[in-house]
C-alpha cells in the first residue's frame, strides 16, 4: 500500500507487510537527503585553517561520516566551498571565478575569524570577509576551529539544506554585477577559461 | 670555476677552527669581517663606514661604486660570495633620516655573512644599482623590495610590482607614511581588486599555459594575445 496517512513530510513510511515494496516520501526530502550526505567540499585553504580542514578529513575527525571524502579540488564537481583562511585582495577576484565557476546547488562555509571577517588581519591587504565577494551560508568561528568546530558548522549547513524546499526559486538566484560594470564576466568567458578543469559531461554553470 | 660547481662550505679556509654557534656575542667588540677591511683598501672613498653589531658586520657603501664593489665581493677568489642571502630596505621614524637599502652576502666558501647598506636620500628619486648582472636570484627580492618600498633598482629587467598586482595604485606599503588600512576606503580597495583580471598577473612567458597557446580556442588567443587587462 502505497498511500500514508502520515502528516510529517520528513518521515519516510515503509510498509514491510506489502509485496510491491512501496516506499513513500516527499520529492523535497528525498532530494534534500541526497545532498546534504553528499555534499563535496571544495577546499580553498589558504592558511593555518586548512590545517585544521585537513585534520577533520583525516581519519580521526574523518569527514567521511558526512559523505564529503571527496574532496573537489575542480570547482566543476563541487558543492560546498570550504573557504579556510585569510583572503588578501589579490585573491578576491580568483575566489570569485571559483564560485562563478561551481554548478548549481552550490553552498559556502567561512571558515575561521579571517575568512569571515578579516580577523586580526584588519590591514591594507586583507579582505574584511569574504561575504563582501561571495555568498556564505555558515559563519564558522575560531582561530583556527578546531574540527569539531568545523563538523558543526558542516552539520548545520545540512540542517539548512534539508530545509530548502524546490520551490522557492530565489535560493538559486545567482548574483550577478552589472554587464555594464567592469566587474561583470560574461558566463560564456568564465566556462572558456575553466576549460582545463572541465569535465567528460560538460557540466558547465548555465546547466541546471 | 664550471656553472655546476659544488661549493663546499669553508673549503677556502680549512685551516680555520669548526665553526660552532658564537655564544655571549659583544655588542660592538666582536671581530670583524675582514672583507670589510679589503673592501675599503681595494676600493678607496666607497666605504663610507663600517661598523660591527652583535657580531655582523656592516658596510655602509657609496651607491654608485656599490656593482664594483659587489661584483668584486662575488668574483675575487679571496672575498667569494656566491649567494645573495636577502635584498630590503629600511625606513625609519626619524624625519630626515635616510633610508636604507640593504644586501646579505654569503660567502659559502669562507664562512663569511656580510651586510652591504647604500644609504638613500629621501628627498631625491629613491634609485639604487641593480645586482641582478652578478646575482640571477636578485631578480624577486628587488621586485619585492620595489613593491613595499618604491626603491627603483636600475637595471633591473622587470621591474614590476611581485606581492601587490599591478595596477595596485595605492602606493608602497611598507613606507611609514602608508596607512596601516590602505589610503581608500574598503568598498574601493574590494572595486579595484575584483576588477582586476587574474590571468592579467602573468605574462604569457611565466604562464605554463603558454607551451600549449596553439592548442587553446581561437577567440582565446586572440585575447591573449592582445595583452587584455581587465584592470586599470
Amino acid at each position: 500500500m502505497g498511500l500514508s496517512t502520515n502528516p510529517d513530510p520528513n518521515v519516510v513510511s515503509w510498509q514491510p507487510q506489502s509485496s510491491d515494496g512501496w516506499v513513500t516520501t516527499s520529492l523535497d526530502f528525498i532530494v534534500n537527503w541526497g545532498r546534504a550526505n553528499s555534499l563535496w567540499p571544495m577546499p580553498f585553504g589558504t592558511a593555518c585553517c586548512a590545517i585544521e580542514f585537513m585534520a577533520a578529513a583525516a581519519s580521526r575527525y574523518d569527514l567521511a561520516r558526512f559523505g564529503m571524502e571527496r574532496m573537489s579540488f575542480s570547482p566543476r564537481q563541487a558543492d560546498l566551498l570550504i573557504c579556510a583562511g585569510r583572503v588578501p585582495f589579490k585573491l578576491a577576484p580568483i575566489i570569485r571565478r571559483i564560485w562563478q565557476q561551481m554548478p548549481q546547488p552550490k553552498w559556502c562555509i567561512s571558515m575561521g575569524a579571517c575568512a569571515s571577517t578579516g580577523g586580526m588581519f584588519d590591514n591594507y591587504a586583507v579582505v574584511q570577509g569574504i561575504d563582501t565577494i561571495i555568498p556564505v551560508d555558515v559563519y564558522v568561528p575560531g582561530c583556527p576551529p578546531r574540527p569539531e568546530g568545523l563538523i558543526y558548522g558542516i552539520m548545520m549547513l545540512q540542517e539548512k539544506v534539508k530545509k530548502e524546499r524546490m520551490k522557492n526559486q530565489s535560493i538559486r538566484r545567482e548574483m550577478e554585477p552589472d554587464p555594464s560594470s567592469q566587474l561583470y564576466i560574461p558566463p560564456s568567458v568564465i566556462d572558456e577559461l575553466s576549460e582545463p578543469f572541465g569535465n567528460s559531461v560538460h557540466q558547465t554553470r548555465q546547466a541546471p | 670555476m664550471s656553472e655546476f660547481a659544488i661549493v663546499v662550505a669553508g673549503h677556502a679556509a680549512l685551516d680555520a677552527p669548526a665553526p660552532v654557534t658564537p655564544r655571549a656575542v659583544s655588542h660592538r667588540a666582536a671581530p670583524a669581517n675582514p672583507s670589510a677591511a679589503a673592501i675599503a683598501t681595494k676600493f678607496p672613498g666607497a666605504v663610507k663606514r663600517s661598523e660591527v653589531i652583535w657580531g655582523e658586520t656592516v658596510v655602509f657603501l657609496d651607491g654608485a661604486q656599490l656593482l664594483d664593489v659587489v661584483r668584486w665581493l662575488h668574483d675575487d677568489p679571496s672575498q667569494s660570495y656566491e649567494y645573495l642571502s636577502d635584498v630590503t630596505a629600511v625606513e625609519y621614524r626619524d624625519a630626515g633620516r635616510p633610508m636604507e637599502v640593504v644586501w646579505h652576502l654569503r660567502s659559502i666558501a669562507w664562512r663569511r655573512f656580510l651586510r652591504l647598506k647604500v644609504e638613500l636620500d629621501p628627498a631625491k628619486p629613491l634609485e639604487v644599482a641593480s645586482v641582478m648582472p652578478i646575482y640571477k636570484g636578485a631578480d624577486w627580492l628587488e621586485r619585492e623590495c620595489y613593491d613595499m618600498f618604491g626603491i627603483r633598482f636600475a637595471g633591473h629587467p622587470d621591474l614590476r610590482r611581485i606581492l601587490m598586482w599591478e595596477q595596485y595604485k595605492e602606493g608602497y606599503p611598507l613606507r611609514k607614511d602608508f596607512p596601516l588600512r590602505g589610503r581608500f576606503s574598503r568598498s574601493e580597495q574590494l572595486r579595484q581588486a575584483l576588477s582586476a583580471n587574474p590571468e592579467a598577473h602573468y605574462s604569457m612567458n611565466e604562464l605554463s599555459i603558454a607551451n600549449a597557446f596553439e592548442e587553446l580556442p581561437v577567440d582565446m588567443r586572440q585575447r591573449l594575445a592582445k595583452g587584455e587587462k581587465t584592470g586599470e
